[in-house]
């Protein structure tokens, strides 16, 4: 408890002489349809700073995927600017968006997206593959974090001989080994049963909390967005509502409260 | 990220396809294979023509005397004795480009050795001592005769491979005497076996004598028929025949509109006549062969754009995290360069069991060149390079949003 408060106090402190690590001004995504233009964003405003947790939420067409798409430096916005970590990345070119993907942010994403045919410790290391590291220190890195994530029995398995939890943990494995500045969640948990998913929260919420890693997640169930500190609502293009959530959900403090269950070694082999 | 990690990833990918992989190379492999094969035949056919030049003597030109006309009659080339060893002295001091010359004295006439007797299909042929570095024909056993035995037109003789077998029965025939035309003469030499020419007349059944005697004690004629002559290189045997025609004009004193009274015949201009032929024919099979190694090179392309649609997927989840797409495109062009290197490997081998399974059943000459076999897998290498390049850049130009989403 003692360092998760002076790590609170830390960040709160940078806070103050740093800016956020996230800044869109007033940006705005218009797609071109033929002769319809389509009003994706209309103007969102929004900051996060290091060491959030801030879930995403809106209706399917509210803008929320468009913005996670800009968030991760995967589209550009017509208008308005993207400061990440201090650099305008808004009108960057192809390569150098796809050098800050590789350096700054990590993918999460609901079909997991693993390489299939390839072990989970590979998958692990091919973000250090693209940013050149030499192989000894590819392992080092991915095996520690399929350490963190609790995978690191499993490192050698193929994505097709592991359950859907752990998928899911070897890709958030894969999204922490260049030390991003972000975490990208996108619908991390639709494809899992309601105890994975919290599994899997907790693994977001322990990287959040013993970490100070920052995660922006996108979901549209509502018990799941409560496992954040932060929620901000879509709507139309615009940003409805950006809260604090009152009372966070902890996925230990659940898992715990649950009957035990088969557990991961045994889900595989069903 | 380095071209060995990206080559690995190619590695891979293919491996993870053995079936479609090795069919698609099977196209790389029978067009390269084709291609060494044919070449094969061609650089045999090449060489087999290159070697008869070769026997025909070291860039060798005949002069012969002109037609004779008697009365409207022209009795064709030598039938007038217009040639003198005069001539062929001459043609070796003035022509620059002349490295050696030999008169030649045709004569016909039974050989008796002992019991044995023969007449040589090749014919006696007078010479002197140049003779056998104008033909490039060694003597085997023996000496030739020297410039010493020609100034006193010496009874000597050096005789043929045939010669030695017929009349010698293939004993010892160095120091014999035989008969030539009823005169005794001592066998000083064998000459080394030189086979058929290219019209089928075995040039080892023949005995060459001094000119001097086969003019003197053969024929009692003082002019000569013919003269060998050697240029200093291949190509110098085109100026060798014009200096020759322009000297031999000026001591004829042939007036500017009359026709020449003798001969050149450029040796080296016939056979390279047939070698450009055969190497026409080369070049055109090769160019079949190459259309087959371009289906190959289709064959490529189709199995990358096919393999690219597949893995949509993965290129946007390699793009997500930050493959940049020059890396994409590396990674792309380096499975189709991989697959069509591997095909031009293995179809170099099958192109050298090809044109060995050839010359043994058709019994045609084949020589596979290294220099083919490096410019074949270059060729097939460029192949894969030119027909990835396309699938390639198509992966590399995937919106990586687009790519995550493809099902």
């Amino acid at each position: 408890m003692d360092t998760r408060v002076i790590a609170e106090q830390e960040r709160a402190a940078d806070s103050l002489v740093e800016p956020a690590l996230i800044r869109l001004d007033h940006i705005h995504k218009i797609y071109q349809m033929g002769d319809i233009e389509i009003h994706a964003l209309r103007g969102i405003s929004l900051h996060i700073d290091r060491g959030e947790f801030v879930a995403i939420m809106g209706a399917s067409g509210s803008g929320k995927s468009t913005t996670m798409n800009i968030l991760g430096c995967l589209d550009k916005p017509t208008r308005g600017h993207y400061i990440l970590d201090g650099q305008d990345v808004s009108q960057l070119s192809k390569d150098e968006l796809a050098d800050i993907r590789n350096r700054k942010i990590g993918f999460v994403f609901q079909g997991f997206n693993l390489l299939s045919r390839t072990s989970a410790l590979e998958n692990v290391e091919l973000p250090m593959l693209y940013l050149g590291l030499k192989p000894a220190e590819r392992m080092k890195r991915a095996t520690e974090a399929l350490e963190i994530v609790g995978l690191s029995e499993r490192m050698h398995n193929m994505p097709n001989q592991l359950s859907g939890g752990q998928q899911q943990r070897v890709a958030i494995a894969r999204s922490l080994v260049n030390h991003p500045s972000i975490i990208l969640a996108d619908e991390p948990t639709g494809n899992l049963d309601s105890r994975t998913s919290i599994e899997v929260m907790d693994v977001f919420q322990r990287l959040n909390q013993e970490r100070g890693i920052t995660i922006a997640l996108v979901t549209h169930e509502p018990d799941i967005a409560q496992y954040a500190r932060r929620v901000v609502i879509f709507k139309d293009g615009r940003i409805k509502r950006d809260e604090m959530v009152e009372t966070t959900r902890s996925a230990r403090e659940e898992l715990e409260s649950l009957p035990p269950m088969e557990d991961d070694d045994e889900e595989d082999e069903e | 990220m380095n071209i060995w990690g990206t080559f690995k990833i190619a590695l891979r990918a293919l491996s993870r396809n053995k079936m479609r992989s090795s069919l698609t190379m099977l196209g790389i492999i029978i067009g390269v294979g084709a291609v060494i094969a044919v070449g094969g035949i061609g650089q045999g056919a090449s060489a087999q023509i290159q070697s008869q030049i070769a026997n025909l003597g070291n860039n060798m030109l005949f002069v012969m005397s002109g037609s004779q006309t008697q009365g409207g009659m022209r009795g064709g080339a030598g039938t007038t004795p217009t040639l003198t060893a005069d001539d062929a002295d001459a043609i070796e001091r003035e022509c620059p480009a002349v490295r050696a010359v030999s008169p030649g004295v045709r004569a016909s006439g039974q050989l008796v050795y002992g019991n044995q007797n023969w007449a040589a299909s090749s014919g006696i042929q007078g010479a002197n001592e140049k003779f056998p570095d104008i033909r490039a024909w060694p003597v085997a056993e023996g000496e030739f005769f020297t410039e010493g035995d020609v100034r006193t037109s010496a009874r000597v003789c050096v005789i043929g491979k045939t010669i030695k077998d017929n009349l010698f029965s293939g004993s010892d025939a160095i120091g014999q005497t035989m008969r030539i035309r009823n005169l005794p003469f001592r066998v000083i030499g064998v000459l080394s076996t030189k086979g058929q020419n290219a019209f089928g007349q075995d040039q080892d059944d023949t005995v060459i004598v001094p000119y001097t005697t086969a003019q003197k004690k053969m024929r009692s004629i003082t002019w000569i028929d013919q003269v060998m002559v050697s240029a200093i290189s291949p190509s110098a045997t085109f100026t060798a025949e014009k200096q020759i025609t322009d000297l031999l004009r000026q001591r004829h004193r042939i007036a500017a509109n009359l026709d020449n009274d003798f001969f050149v015949r450029n040796l080296t201009d016939v056979a390279e006549a047939a070698d450009a032929s055969s190497k026409i024919m080369t070049n055109l099979l090769a160019s079949v062969a190459g259309v087959s190694l371009l289906v190959g090179g289709i064959g490529i392309m189709n199995i990358m754009l096919v393999s690219v649609t597949e893995r949509t997927r993965e290129i946007g989840i390699r793009m997500a995290i930050g493959a940049r797409s020059g890396v994409i495109r590396r990674q792309f062009l380096i499975e189709s360069v991989t697959l069509s290197a591997v095909g031009g490997i293995f179809g170099v081998a099958v192109g050298i069991g090809a044109s060995i399974i050839i010359s043994n059943t058709l019994g045609w000459p084949t020589l596979v060149s290294p220099l083919s076999i490096i410019v074949a897998v270059i060729f097939s290498m460029l192949v894969g390079i030119l027909f990835g390049y396309y699938p390639a850049r198509k992966a590399a130009s995937l919106d990586p949003i687009d790519a995550l989403r493809y099902e």
